[in-house]
Parts: C-alpha cells; sequence; structure tokens
C-alpha cells in the first residue's frame, strides 16, 4: 500500500508527516477553543439567568 | 424579516444562526475533500520523471499557499467593511481567519524548504516570492499579536485593519512576484488557464481535489473561529455586567 518514494522518502514524509501534524494542530486549537469558550459563555448565561429570576 | 442583503448577516444572532446550519455541511465536504484528495495524490500519483516523488508534495504546498495568500485577502475585505461600515461581525471574522493563515503560511514555507533542498540544492532563497511570502508570515503574526496587544475591541479592529491593508502589499507580491521581477529560483504558476498546459492532470485533478478541500476547510475554520469570537466577545460583556451589578 505504501508508495515507493525513492531517494527522496525522507524528504517526503517529512514534509507530509509535519505538514498534517500543523494542520490537525489547528483543527484541533480552534475546535477545543471554541468548546471552551461556549461552555465559560453558557456558565455566565446560566448564572445570569438566576439572578434575574431570583 | 429578511430584506435578502448580505448585510443582514452583519447582524450577530443571523451570522450565528446561518453558520450554525452551514458548518457541518462545510466541515463534512472538507474532510471529503482534503481526505480525498491527500489519499490520492499521496498513494495513487506516479512520481515525476525529473523530480521524482517530491513531486507528491506539490498536494500540500500549493493549497496552502493558496490559502495563505487568499485569506489575507479575505482579510483585508472584512477588514475594509470593518473601517467603512462598522460591522463587527466583519472585524472579528478577519480576527479568526490570520491563524488559519498563519498556519497554512508555516505549511507553505515547510514544504516549500523540504522541497528546495533536494530540488534547488538549498532550503531557502532570497528570492522575490519566497520573501514576500515569510514577510507575509511575519505580517500574520503582528496581526495576532496586536489582537492580544489591544484590550478595547474596537481600538484593535481599527488598527489590525490598518496593518491589515498594509499587509496586502505581500500577499500580492507573494502570488505575482515572478511576474513582476522575473528573476529567482521560484517558478511562476503551476496551473494556469493559458494554453500549454504544463501539467499533467495525473498530477492536476489531486491537485485540484486538495485545492478545493483546503479552501473549504479555511471556510470551515472561519466560521467556527467567527463563532467562537462572537461567543468571547458577549462572555467579556456579561462578564462587565456582572462586575459592574456585583
Amino acid at each position: 500500500m505504501m508508495p515507493d518514494l525513492g531517494a527522496y522518502a525522507v524528504e517526503v514524509t517529512l514534509a507530509w508527516l509535519g505538514s498534517l501534524a500543523l494542520l490537525g494542530g489547528l483543527i484541533a486549537w480552534v475546535w477545543l477553543r471554541g468548546r471552551r469558550v461556549r461552555a465559560e459563555l453558557d456558565q455566565i448565561e446560566n448564572r445570569s439567568e438566576r439572578k434575574r429570576h431570583g | 424579516m429578511s430584506n435578502g442583503s448580505l448585510w443582514e448577516y452583519a447582524n450577530p444572532v443571523k451570522f450565528m444562526r446561518l453558520s450554525g446550519r452551514v458548518l457541518p455541511w462545510v466541515a463534512g465536504l472538507a474532510a471529503v475533500l482534503v481526505g480525498g484528495g491527500l489519499f490520492w495524490g499521496f498513494f495513487l500519483t506516479p512520481d515525476d520523471f525529473r523530480q521524482g516523488s517530491t513531486v507528491k508534495i506539490i498536494f500540500l504546498h500549493v493549497p496552502a499557499a493558496l490559502v495563505a495568500i487568499n485569506a489575507w485577502i479575505m482579510m483585508l475585505v472584512a477588514s475594509l467593511v470593518w473601517l467603512i461600515r462598522r460591522h463587527h461581525v466583519a472585524a472579528l471574522a478577519a480576527k479568526a481567519a490570520a491563524p488559519v493563515g498563519a498556519v497554512m503560511t508555516v505549511i507553505g514555507l515547510f514544504t516549500g524548504a523540504v522541497w528546495g533542498q533536494p530540488m534547488w540544492g538549498t532550503w531557502w532563497a532570497w528570492d522575490p516570492r519566497l520573501t514576500a511570502f515569510l514577510i507575509l508570515f511575519l505580517f500574520y503574526l503582528g496581526y495576532i499579536a496586536l489582537w492580544s496587544a489591544i484590550e478595547d475591541a474596537d481600538t484593535a479592529a481599527d488598527l489590525t485593519a490598518v496593518l491589515c491593508l498594509v499587509g496586502t502589499v505581500f500577499a500580492v507580491l507573494s502570488r505575482y512576484a515572478a511576474f513582476f521581477w522575473s528573476q529567482g529560483l521560484h517558478q511562476g504558476a503551476s496551473l494556469s488557464l493559458a494554453p500549454g498546459t504544463r501539467m499533467d492532470w495525473a498530477y492536476k485533478a489531486p491537485l485540484y481535489a486538495c485545492m478545493a478541500g483546503f479552501t473549504l476547510l479555511f471556510v470551515a475554520l472561519l466560521l467556527a473561529g467567527t463563532r467562537t469570537e462572537i461567543r468571547a466577545r458577549r462572555y467579556r460583556a456579561l462578564m462587565v455586567r456582572e462586575r459592574m451589578y456585583a
């Protein structure tokens, strides 16, 4: 399944693994930050809702 | 009630509603195209007669560079919308696009260097296109740092918008430097609409899939990031209100 990368195996593997790691890191950062901010906002909205109703 | 104008999505509530509906589809399509395009490019394309297997780096390098440059152009448009019409969603969209563009610039620089070493015999050259692209990356860093450094959101949006206008010179140079100066190591456009195609369809088809996938990935991350920025701004406003009435 793995293609024969010949004389440039190191360069091609390095470029692909490095780029996929960067892409994965970016996606994870956007997703986790979104989740954290949403949880914080839910918390403060619930708190202000409770205050308003007594 | 909808008036059919694009400007109605400058309303954060409307933007959140629409982006919440669209985001899963864009993200799903991006996953299919990026996954499929990269698989096709890595596993199913032959080696090039001159570049050998390093030709497979193009499936990361070209889409990343495309997004890196166009993300800045999108930030320019959003910044102009902010400066002229004072729509907060536009400023927050520009802010959300910057980290995505910065990472794409790093991927472009990194893959270019790794490809350049065996093909050009050097990791780096002070070639007009490469240098403009490196400066674009520095502008991305400056843009992100400026947003973080200024506490007042509107002032930060104003100053980063001006920085974006200046940095646009390097986004344009990253794309057209090879035409302007006709010198340096970096070749001209790999893909062209002009007759006399330079690339075989065996490479072009997966490359188009990757370019479409990276573009949709950018849109998905932009929508997700802008939604987060809108929520973060609401969170800060509620915090201020809570402190005032404590």
